[in-house]
């Protein structure tokens, strides 16, 4: 494997994303204010030291609320991405790995299920389980990732059939299990990790698109989506509660995006 | 050489259907009544051009391809193959001590010491250095992950090999060396090869007896003396005549 040039990504990410996560995990446990309270201090004041992303209308310190939402949203999305990648890559690798006729089957109505905009398909899960619950929304959106994930890992899978390594496996008399778990898994992770980025960032921006219509989590709960959709109606007085929340999102995208990038980059031989 | 068996084919015929999901194509025969027995302790040669069935031929003695007609006997448990490309034979993600444990570890019986052991002395008789367990494949040279790949296949002792042209993706220097070292494997842990290669050098190298194949059939037998020195088929002579 080539070492020569510097993977910027994978550092300026892993930095980025362990960054946010150090902050998230510190909003569960700390945050400078109560993010329930009211009237921590005067409504509709700016950022200021006191308040670094300003109050709401309830006098609410904002960057209280954005840290325990964005608690909510990486929760959201971790369980999210953990659904789909599982119980993606048990059908993806079992369809890449057997192929026939279940594999044409489940592939083609894979296709037909991502032809649909993965929104509305969580709207129709929902609607089936019932809104505001945060357990369903994770449910929705985890069934919803279920195809993308399997679409990934089962031509990964399919590659490496035929593989001579697998081929000896099987000649020692390895199970399909162990085949599958030990022998093929670890060369997936390739496609696998970057994979598991990107649907950690659609897992975050779905949530939000969801809790900003109203579908999505309800109070006491709070994503940042909610937050996005509150911040919305206040727009006019209180520009920062929009542009904190929204900021918050962003930044979280762009941290997971860019550690994807460097993954993938890794894997064509940057370091 | 005694005439006990560790092989025996009988009039195997296979082959495939070509076309698509819903519509069956012609059927494409690949071998046409293979007959054959691979005795105890000799390394058979099997030559032929590329595209003649040879692959399949070994795909089917493992069991990967069933055949349409006539059966294959083994007469040892868990036969073995060395593939021709060193790069791909070898797990990417582990290293080569896992490689080479994890068949003990499938096979079940022996406990992590035993392992070891195992390890250690089969590294040994392919001539790697004990450095080399912690390497991962990337790191070796062609050569090496050829006898990592020879230690892995043996290291659950089975009896008898295939070598699918397991030379010929190495330079002749090498190809010499890991020649004379399924030469010595053969006597210190009594094995039998069905060795394939299209390189009738190689063969003569290293085979007792040779068959030669065209489009699917035998075209011929007889020990390397008989092949080499007296071909009877004008096919063989081709082969021959293509060699030098």
């Amino acid at each position: 494997m080539k070492k020569t040039q510097k993977n910027g990504y994978l550092r300026v990410g892993l930095l980025l994303t362990g960054l946010m996560a150090a902050l998230i995990l510190l909003g569960m446990v700390w945050t400078p204010y109560d993010p329930q309270a009211m009237s921590v201090g005067p409504k509709f004041a700016p950022p200021s030291l006191r308040f670094l992303m300003g109050t709401d209308n309830f006098g609410r310190d904002i960057f209280s609320r954005v840290l325990q939402g964005a608690g909510a949203t990486f929760v959201i999305a971790l369980s999210t991405v953990a659904i789909g990648a599982v119980c993606g890559t048990v059908v993806g690798a079992l369809t890449g790995y057997f192929g026939g006729a279940v594999d044409e089957t489940l592939m083609r109505l894979n296709d037909a299920l991502t032809a649909f905009p993965s929104i509305l398909l969580a709207l129709v899960v929902i609607s089936l389980l019932g809104p505001g619950n945060k357990y369903n929304v994770i449910l929705a959106l985890g069934l919803v990732f279920i195809p993308s994930f399997a679409r990934v890992t089962r031509t990964a899978f399919a590659s490496l059939r035929e593989v001579n390594y697998v081929k000896s496996a099987r000649l020692m008399g390895a199970s399909t299990a162990r085949i599958l778990l030990v022998h093929m898994l670890p060369n997936t992770l390739h496609v696998l990790l970057p994979a598991l980025t990107i649907g950690f960032n659609n897992a975050v921006l779905a949530e939000a698109s969801m809790s900003f219509l109203d579908i999505g989590v309800t109070p006491p709960d709070a994503s940042l989506g909610y937050m996005l959709s509150e911040a919305q109606s206040l727009f006019t007085a209180a520009p920062w509660y929009a542009v904190g929340t929204g900021g918050a999102i962003v930044l979280l995208v762009f941290s997971v995006g860019l550690l994807g990038e460097g993954l993938q980059r890794r894997d064509k031989g940057v370091v | 050489m005694n005439e006990e068996l560790v092989l025996s084919l009988r009039h195997v015929t296979s082959g495939y259907h070509g076309g698509g999901l819903l519509r069956r194509g012609p059927y494409q025969e690949v071998l046409h009544d293979v007959s054959f027995d691979v005795r105890h302790g000799e390394i058979l040669g099997l030559v032929g051009e590329s595209g003649t069935g040879k692959s399949t031929l070994a795909r089917t003695i493992l069991g990967m391809v069933s055949p349409d007609c006539g059966e294959v006997v083994h007469f040892t448990k868990r036969p073995q193959m060395i593939f021709q490309d060193p790069y791909s034979s070898l797990n990417p993600a582990y290293t080569v001590g896992w490689i080479l444990e994890e068949p003990l570890r499938i096979y079940g019986k022996y406990g992590a010491a035993e392992r070891a052991r195992r390890v250690g002395d089969m590294l040994e008789r392919v001539g790697l250095p004990e450095e080399c367990l912690r390497a991962k494949p990337a790191e070796l040279s062609g050569g090496q992950r050829q006898r990592v790949s020879i230690a892995a296949a043996l290291i659950q002792r089975p009896r008898f090999l295939i070598a699918d042209e397991p030379v010929s993706a190495l330079d002749v220097t090498i190809q010499s060396q890991i020649l004379a070292l399924l030469k010595a494997l053969r006597q210190e842990l009594d094995l039998s090869y069905l060795f394939i290669s299209h390189d009738l050098n190689v063969i003569y190298q290293l085979c007792d007896r040779v068959l030669v194949m065209k489009s699917g059939r035998i075209v011929e037998r007889g020990t390397v003396e008989e092949i080499f020195e007296h071909p009877k088929e004008p096919y063989t002579r081709q082969l021959l005549s293509a060699a030098e």
